[in-house]
């Protein structure tokens, strides 16, 4: 083991950096495809809106203004809270939320199990794992819209065995969305779980066990603490597509309850047609994940630096 | 022995993983306060004995009890065991302190008692400042003392220690053996030790058990084990050893001869079995108790040539191609005078120290 350490502290410099021309591919794509859309978004969130789509390259502070302020139909009103945006972003947040915790639940055990399969057949796992994904997002959601309908195989099986007297109505509702959202996104849940995992030392809840811990003070006060990375890396690639997802609220939830993505979607696809809202709309989003993960990333390099 | 003097009482394991048998009937008793040793080589069941006792693995057949107590069906953390691992398994997460806690916790002592047999069990191994840190900030030989500290702070009535000086280095080893027999000693825990080091088992324990295939080969003190093997298995394992063909033979004294081949005859302890006289035998003599003599001094009626001289700091080996039967190495002491020592090609005779002869019954 101290071996291990002192090797790993000495690892040779000379073959750590990839020369520096050999970079330049990857910054022009990651500057070109993934900088220049935010800055651009960013921008057009300033602009005035242009009827049906577009902007007009004038400043304008009128999509953040209408995002957070109400003043009526003639805009002529004393500017008062608009609550529907709000509520969107919270009613997003939420969804979001239990698709993670879902995937959490269910894709914690799933890694776990992987990870504890002889390494013969842990690809084998993983693979089956992500052989839904081979087929594209929207197909999926909508096998899903047909799965859960009123007369649609899962209510048919449960009313055959006589677990239900007459259908449950999943479809339209908020569980199918979050139902919809943790089956879109519960890979990248299992994969960073089961990448810790796989580098935990069994021998540790060995030794955990020989000191007295039973099964869940194993799992709290050794298993979880350290595979935490991988659980805080999944949890993070589930919410944050979840929250500006669309196709789910839209094909399960019926777009009855109007979430983030399909409000942004609106503005650039649908008859709303407002540019500068929908970008300011992408803005605030942006934003509110920045701060949360800033705010993590700030407690955790505290908190080790406590620990040193 | 009455019940309290036997700390582990194996009666007749078995362990067999699918179609492999790792252990095939072992019976062993372990005393209190013991240093008891598994000693074998690598395979040979003693880490599947150990953690058979700790909990790790679930019983074939047979049974283990603990101070009388049937212990075998209970999971480690139900066992007043504790295990020092081979890589130490510390906890990553935590501080050496709180590492040393972790057991105490479990076992719900209190606050203040944690405290105070936290330190008194980090200054028993020398670690009493080093507290706060984190097993990744600490060397080899600190990590062991953690692990070491981190097992005996509960106060287990046995101690399991998996080869944990393994992966020091020899000056470390050599060290930290004498360190766990005083420790040992001053708690009075008894330790159950396995090791694949012959050395180290001959120097810490106070009996050993030398393991083959799945079986016990033979109980005894390192003295006994080392002087009085009782098969070639535990000859061979510990220490090195010469064989030799020779035929039974008992003297006008009762006493017993080995002849060998040429018609010489030397006398020699016998074990086990009792001989037959008139038997086909082997004769085992440790390097150290043959000697070099002019060929004409020779007490033993072997002759041969010496063919090989390595030199090892205290000692010189010789090997000496016998004029009949095989090549045997003779050890001796370095005294740093060139009268004693022979050449390659001398012709040598080789003489046998008082007992240095055993001889054996296949």
């Amino acid at each position: 083991m101290a071996g291990e350490l002192a090797s790993t502290r000495a690892v040779s410099r000379t073959f750590a950096p990839v020369r520096t021309p050999l970079l330049i591919p990857t910054w022009v794509i990651i500057g070109f495809f993934l900088v220049a859309p935010v800055l651009m978004m960013l921008a057009y969130s300033f602009l005035t809106k242009e009827f049906r789509g577009g902007v007009i390259w004038e400043f304008s502070l009128a999509a953040y203004d209408q995002f957070i302020f109400d003043r009526g139909l003639f805009g002529d009103e004393p500017p008062q809270i608009e609550w529907t945006y709000i509520v969107i972003f919270v009613r997003s947040i939420i969804q979001a939320a239990v698709a993670t915790l879902l995937c959490l639940i269910i894709g914690f055990p799933t890694a776990y199990f992987i990870a504890t399969r002889s390494p013969a057949t842990r690809s084998m796992w993983l693979f089956l794992v992500t052989v839904p994904y081979w087929v594209n997002l929207l197909i999926r959601t909508v096998s899903m819209k047909f799965l859960i309908r009123d007369n649609g195989p899962l209510n048919e099986a449960l009313m055959g065995l006589g677990v239900i007297g007459e259908p449950i109505a999943l479809i339209n509702t908020d569980f199918a969305v979050q139902l919809g959202l943790f089956y879109s996104y519960l890979p990248f849940m299992v994969l960073p779980i089961y990448a810790s995992v796989e580098r935990y030392d069994f021998a540790l809840s060995e030794a955990a066990a020989d000191l007295y811990a039973n099964r869940w003070t194993i799992l709290y006060k050794v298993i979880l603490p350290i595979v935490w990375p991988g659980i805080v890396a999944g949890c993070i690639l589930v919410f944050v597509p979840s929250l500006g997802a669309f196709l789910a609220p839209d094909l399960l939830g019926g777009a009855k309850n109007f979430l983030i993505g399909s409000l942004i979607e609106e503005q650039f696809k649908g008859n709303a047609g407002n540019w500068p809202f929908g970008a300011a709309a992408s803005m605030i989003l942006l934003s509110l994940v920045l701060i949360a993960l800033f705010i993590y990333a700030r407690r955790q390099a505290r908190r080790s630096a406590q620990a040193a | 022995m009455s019940e309290q003097d036997i700390a582990i009482d194996v009666r007749n394991a078995v362990k067999r993983f699918g179609a492999v048998t790792a252990l095939a009937g072992v019976s062993l008793t372990i005393r209190d306060n013991e240093f008891f040793t598994l000693l074998g080589p690598s395979g040979c069941g003693k880490t599947t004995l150990l953690r058979l006792i700790a909990g790790f693995e679930e019983i074939t057949e047979g049974e283990i009890l603990l101070y009388g107590e049937d212990i075998g069906t209970l999971p480690p953390n139900r066992r007043p065991i504790n295990t020092v691992f081979q890589h130490y398994a510390l906890f990553p997460h935590m501080t050496v302190a709180e590492n040393v806690a972790f057991g105490m916790r479990r076992l719900g002592w209190s606050k203040a008692d944690i405290e105070d047999q936290t330190g008194r069990i980090l200054d028993l191994v020398k670690l009493g400042d080093l507290a706060a840190r984190r097993p990744a900030q600490l060397s080899g030989g600190q990590q062991q003392r953690v692990a070491l500290a981190r097992a005996m702070a509960p106060r287990p009535k046995v101690l399991l220690l998996d080869e944990p000086l393994s992966a020091l280095d020899l000056k470390l080893r050599q060290a930290m053996r004498i360190e766990l027999k005083q420790i040992q000693e001053e708690t009075g825990i008894t330790f159950v030790f396995v090791t694949h080091d012959q050395e180290e088992a001959l120097t810490m324990s106070d009996r050993i058990a030398v393991m083959s295939a799945g079986e016990i080969r033979q109980v005894g003190t390192p003295h006994e084990i080392y002087e009085a093997p009782n098969d070639r298995f535990v000859a061979d394992f510990i220490g090195e050893t010469n064989v030799l063909d020779v035929t039974v033979q008992r003297g006008p004294d009762g006493a017993w001869h080995s002849r060998l081949p040429n018609g010489a005859v030397f006398p020699c302890e016998a074990a086990g079995t009792p001989p037959q006289d008139g038997a086909a035998a082997h004769v085992l003599i440790r390097p150290e108790r043959l000697s070099l003599v002019p060929e004409a001094e020779s007490n033993s009626g072997l002759t041969g040539v010496v063919d090989q001289i390595v030199y090892l700091g205290t000692d010189i080996q010789y090997g000496v191609r016998l004029d009949e039967g095989p090549d045997v190495l003779v050890r001796a002491q370095n005294v740093g005078s060139d009268t004693t020592s022979f050449r390659n090609g001398d012709r040598v005779g080789l003489a046998i120290a008082p007992g240095g002869a055993r001889l054996l019954v296949d």
